[in-house]
């Protein structure tokens, strides 16, 4: 278990547990807690909270068939579900979102590669590839961003981030993140815009807009 | 120690269905949980008839995952919660909502009776906690747990400004936890 000394807030972990946190915020959340003893502790308060409200909450009425129906069911074979487990760096979380596709590493340039685990209107996650003393490519910083350490480290102005810790950006945070000595540094990243990292400017192109 | 006596009725119906298969005690389940499940889940902003669909789901879950309940961890209450949360979203979203992985127990922790004790008091108190809020604290705590509310929402839709939203969530919240520093 690696000492984690950056954590998500709790605020965050309220709107995980009440499914009130977009999926791709979700995702690196579900990560963290892969690794963090203390955040699934808070997740656990939480939770408690919320099966308190749930004991405590008013009723409505079911329709008349509804127990029978479901009694009736309990024999039914369940629909066989595929289970994602951790897999080497990779949390279970992470595996759950491949289903069971291999990693597909997209380069950026000097070295550093991306795969996009997901993609919809309320954000994106992604897993990126960044070469020991590399910058973490330059993208616009559009609101919340959440990068999770799974290999390696990185440092930027605000300190050092190792396996199992998570660095919130927003656009007040102005840092330039570098991939420490050693193993390449391998993180996954949610925000809520897609990133739009330079060198994803087609090689042509770039001339023109002088990148 | 009777088992009765110290754990709720809903632990008690839970490690029935766990441990035998129960189907008495999960139909005493259904008809304590069900009505309570559906009220909770159409605040959450779902229709009545896709609410009992959830419930429906919800309780199918809970009979077939019932080996995965481990009240040395967790509250029944909240096991179910979360799954309730959980198959709510699956089912709008059609995208499995991600699941963190299990951390093995706490070296320093051997599992035993006390702690699933303290898990059974931490609920019993959370409820009469609740149960004395002012209604506007449990309004608004109640929105924060169910819905696919974030503050800003609950702002909107009541009208009232964010910062006295976030305030009474966190009134409500240190009330409730001073109550859980109290068993800890
Ligand atoms: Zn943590």
């Amino acid at each position: 278990m690696p000492a984690i000394t950056h954590h998500i807030p709790d605020p965050m972990i309220a709107a995980y547990a009440s499914g009130s946190l977009p999926h791709a915020y979700s995702m690196v959340v579900a990560s963290h807690l892969s690794y963090c003893r203390d955040c699934q502790a808070a997740l656990g308060a939480h939770q408690a909270v919320g099966g308190a409200l749930l004991e405590t909450s008013a009723c409505a009425a079911l329709t008349q068939d509804a127990k029978p129906k479901l009694m009736a069911q309990l024999d039914a074979p369940a629909a066989p579900e595929p289970v994602y487990d951790a897999a080497g760096i990779y949390p279970g979380p992470v595996m759950q979102s491949l289903k069971g596709r291999p990693l597909r590493w997209k380069t950026l340039g000097m070295g550093v590669k991306q795969d996009i685990l997901f993609e919809d209107a309320a954000g994106s996650a992604r897993l990126l590839y960044i070469p020991a003393g590399q910058a973490v490519p330059d993208h616009s910083h559009n609101g919340l961003e959440l990068t999770l350490v799974l290999q390696g480290s990185f440092s930027d102005e605000t300190g050092r981030f190792g396996v199992g810790d998570v660095e919130i950006g927003d656009e007040d945070l102005d840092h330039t993140p570098v991939a420490d000595p050693g193993d390449p540094c391998i993180c996954l990243a949610a925000t809520d815009a897609p990133l739009r990292f330079k060198a994803l400017m087609p090689r042509l192109l770039q001339p023109l807009f002088r990148i | 120690m009777s088992k009765d006596k110290t754990y709720s009725e809903l632990t008690v119906w839970l490690l029935a269905v766990r441990d035998h298969r129960d189907r008495a005690a999960f139909g005493d389940m259904f008809d304590f949980l069900a009505p309570r499940l559906k009220g909770f889940i159409i605040r959450c902003g779902a229709r009545p008839a896709l609410a009992e669909e959830i419930v429906q789901d919800v309780m199918l879950t809970i009979w077939r995952k019932a080996a995965m309940f481990d009240p040395h961890k967790a509250q029944a209450s909240a096991w179910i919660y979360q799954i309730a949360r959980n198959r709510h979203i699956d089912i709008i979203r059609k995208e499995s909502r991600p699941v963190p992985d299990e951390l093995g127990e706490d070296p320093g922790a051997e599992p035993d009776a006390s702690q699933i004790l303290a898990l059974e008091q931490e609920a019993l108190h959370l409820k009469q906690a609740i149960q004395q809020l002012h209604p506007d604290q449990k309004e608004m705590i109640e929105k924060a747990y169910i819905g696919d509310l974030t503050h800003q929402e609950i702002s909107t839709q009541t009208g009232l400004p964010l910062g006295t939203v976030k305030s009474r969530i966190r009134l409500g919240l240190g009330r409730l936890r001073k109550e859980l520093k109290g068993l800890r």
